[in-house]
């Protein structure tokens, strides 16, 4: 069967898991999404701008913080980073949304769309005017550096790390809004949230809280990143767009259908560049035009 | 739902739309008397046309603005205030051919443009080349590389000054060959750019001796090229030709080590930028050689005007940013000659004086626009080896000028066939 379709079964295999290591990446990203569509009905186009922030960060801490402080050898580790850089963009997000977005909340949609749009515009640029546009180099940790021979292919630990990171966030997300009391109050929080209000559970911070989580989740994903790609200003735009056909393809707000089309749409992807390497940049798209024809709100939305 | 659909809708309109078309405001000359020179408007308007804030902004971008107006400055110093009245506008291209040629014509018509220069991604560099034969202004191509720019689409308003994918391609294509790199996989992104300096590189390494087995396209712009590179790893092949530019290339640099293809295959910058090798750094990139047609730390002359640029810019000059200099002072110095800013007259003086300065030497416009000048086989240092700050490459050669580009018997240009 192989044989019929030009390809060794090796390069087959080694094609689906880089496949899977980016659908991880869509996945994390795409949840962030959902989880500030879901709940606060804002769209939220900085998402790609705060992914590049996690990993500037993570870049100025482990190599300009020494110069900026004057403390030779002060630096932030990787894993640190892990930690921190997410706290840093979510507490940035939480002053977003406690200063500019909550103001928008009676209004369309398209009013957080434009200024969340803006706010990316804004950063970015800023990060351009500072660093330029060709980029930083983040180093693999020492720890992942190497890579594991799987027979079919030398698969870099820090790859496999980037699975493994990303699936247990993922399904750790998924596991407190779906399956815990926290969840509950927060779903029950969007519905209705006067009601909930009355039951006395403050909703204004629940809200403010998870879209600064939202916002956490795509730095986390930022420094994921950064060892992987080009550190640089432009990196969430690139991104950004595939993201959100991918939310759009889950069903806008659907936490479990963010993280399964992340993943399946990295596969497909993946099996597209192996094909026609041409049509890997609008495969999703196609996809996405598909899903909308048949079912208008996404393959695991639910219409409202 | 309806409010999905609407909010899907504007994302995707925005998305398309997205960073909009951003002029800068005028630069105003001081009304000076213009001499014995006539100019159709009473001013000489230069538009740099390039890219502000997308991949290539670096290599580009707003150094090739600063290096437009050191230009201006100069030539109105050497002028000692008598020089003709001189504007400067810029302009965001967004390295798209249908922005670039909207922006263009908006200049011609309306602002009064004379020459518009930079272009940098040759899909903009083809959209505006027509735009300006048309209406009979001159383009001077700098960023750009195909070479289809002075082969079939060359037109008598054009020149390309800085390099092409020729150049590039006989420089590093035949010296990683005569390494013993005599099998190739190409990695090529998927626009006229990649796509020429593909098969322009494919065609020298053949008639080296050496043998192209195989190529992928990837989209442009890319992230993540781990898909592409197992690709040609499993080609076998000696050298992977990277046929891409910017972050691009730097990305499948980096991922290429990652996934342990180098140094067991060997890479080739078929477009690689100082900028680039700035930021990947030397230990990334050490080795590796490339072609340029200018290089800061050449002599004297390249050092002294470099540091200048430095001084204002943070950072040392791309080959494209120094062609931008040195082409706006020929063009100017050309329109004094001429005594007009007349386009063909421009044009002629433009290809009868030979260019003399940091950049070329003994430099020759061609009836097909194309600036025939040295071009210069690098090789990066070893990190112990860079003695300096930007001190990054070994001139291994001197590509004697006649060897860089296109032999007029090959040339697809009717402007050559006269």
């Amino acid at each position: 069967m192989f044989e019929m379709l030009g390809i060794t079964p090796q390069a087959l295999y080694s094609q689906l898991l880089v496949g899977l290591i980016n659908g991880s990446f869509y996945a994390v990203l795409s949840l962030g999404l959902a989880v500030i569509f879901g709940m606060l009905n804002i769209i939220n186009f900085s998402h790609g701008a705060q992914y590049m922030m996690g990993a500037f960060l993570a870049w100025l801490g482990l190599t300009q913080l020494a110069g900026w402080t004057g403390i030779p050898g002060l630096q932030v580790s990787y894993w640190a980073a892990l930690i921190l850089a997410p706290l840093i963009v979510g507490f940035i997000g939480v002053i977003i949304e406690r200063t500019m977005l909550s103001r928008l909340y009676k209004l369309d949609h398209l009013y957080g769309l434009l200024l969340t749009f803006g706010l990316a515009l804004i950063i970015e640029g800023l990060f351009r005017y500072a660093y330029g546009v060709s980029g930083q180099q983040y180093g693999i940790p020492e720890q992942l550096q190497g890579a594991i021979n799987l027979g079919f292919m030398y698969l870099p630990k820090y790859r496999a790390w980037v699975i493994g990171a990303s699936l247990t966030v993922c399904f750790a997300t998924w596991y407190v809004i779906e399956r815990t009391k926290l969840g509950s109050y927060l779903r029950a929080g969007t519905e209705n949230p006067r009601l909930v209000q009355a039951f006395g559970i403050n909703v204004p911070l629940m809200i403010t809280l998870t879209y600064g989580f939202g916002v956490a989740l795509a730095a986390f994903a930022g420094v994921l990143a950064a060892p992987i790609f080009t550190v640089g200003p432009l990196m969430g735009s690139d991104l950004i767009i595939v993201v959100f056909a991918v939310v759009v393809i889950g069903g806008m707000g659907s936490i479990l259908g963010s993280i399964v089309t992340g993943l399946g749409l990295g596969l497909i992807e993946g099996l597209t560049k192996v094909f026609y390497a041409e049509g890997s940049a609008v495969v999703i798209f196609v996809i996405m035009v598909i899903v909308l024809l048949i079912r208008p709100a996404g393959l695991f939305g639910r219409e409202r | 739902m309806k409010r999905t659909l609407i909010s899907v809708l504007v994302g995707a309109t925005l998305a398309t739309a997205s960073f909009a078309a951003s002029a800068q405001p005028a630069k105003k000359d001081a009304p000076q008397a213009a001499g014995t020179v006539k100019l159709s408007d009473g001013v000489v308007k230069i538009g740099v046309l390039t890219d502000l804030s997308g991949l290539y902004s670096d290599l580009s971008g707003a150094g090739a603005v600063l290096a437009v107006k050191m230009a201006i400055d100069d030539f109105r110093a050497m002028e000692k205030g008598k020089a003709f009245p001189i504007e400067l506008v810029s302009a965001d291209h967004q390295n798209k051919g249908d922005v670039a040629s909207n922006k263009a014509r908006e200049w011609f018509e309306r602002d009064k443009v004379d020459m518009i220069t930079d272009l940098v991604t040759t899909s903009t560099a083809l959209a505006v080349m027509p735009v300006a034969k048309e209406k009979n202004r001159i383009t001077i191509v700098n960023g750009a590389a195909s070479t289809p720019i002075t082969g079939k689409q060359c037109t008598d308003t054009n020149v390309h000054y800085t390099y092409d994918t020729y150049a590039l391609a006989n420089g590093t294509g035949k010296a990683v060959v005569k390494q013993g790199g005599d099998t190739w996989f190409f990695l090529t992104a998927d626009y006229a750019f990649g796509q020429a300096l593909e098969k322009d590189t494919g065609a020298v390494v053949q008639a080296n001796g050496g043998k192209v087995l195989g190529s992928v396209r990837h989209p442009f712009p890319g992230t993540d090229f781990s898909s592409f590179l197992l690709k040609a790893q499993a080609s076998g092949a000696k050298v992977i030709g990277l046929a891409n530019a910017g972050t691009d290339t730097t990305n499948a640099i980096k991922q290429a080590a990652e996934f342990g293809i180098t140094p067991k295959q060997t890479l080739a910058g078929l477009l690689m930028f100082i900028t680039d090798v700035h930021s990947l750094g030397l230990k990334a990139t050490q080795g590796m050689y490339l072609t340029e047609g200018f290089y800061w730390d050449f002599n004297d002359e390249t050092r002294a005007w470099s540091k200048r640029f430095f001084e204002l810019h943070k950072r040392m000059p791309t080959m494209v940013q120094a062609g931008d200099y040195s082409s706006t002072m020929h063009y100017l110095k050309a329109v004094k000659a001429a005594g007009t800013d007349e386009a063909q007259a421009v044009m002629k003086k433009m290809k009868e004086t030979p260019v003399n300065d940091f950049f070329a030497k003994n430099g020759k416009i061609r009836e097909d626009g194309r600036h025939v000048h040295d071009f210069y086989l690098l090789q990066v240092k070893k990190p112990e080896e860079s003695k300096h700050p930007w001190d990054y490459y070994f001139v291994r050669q001197v590509i004697p000028a006649n060897d860089a580009v296109t032999p007029v018997a090959q040339s697809e240009c009717p402007l050559l066939k006269k």
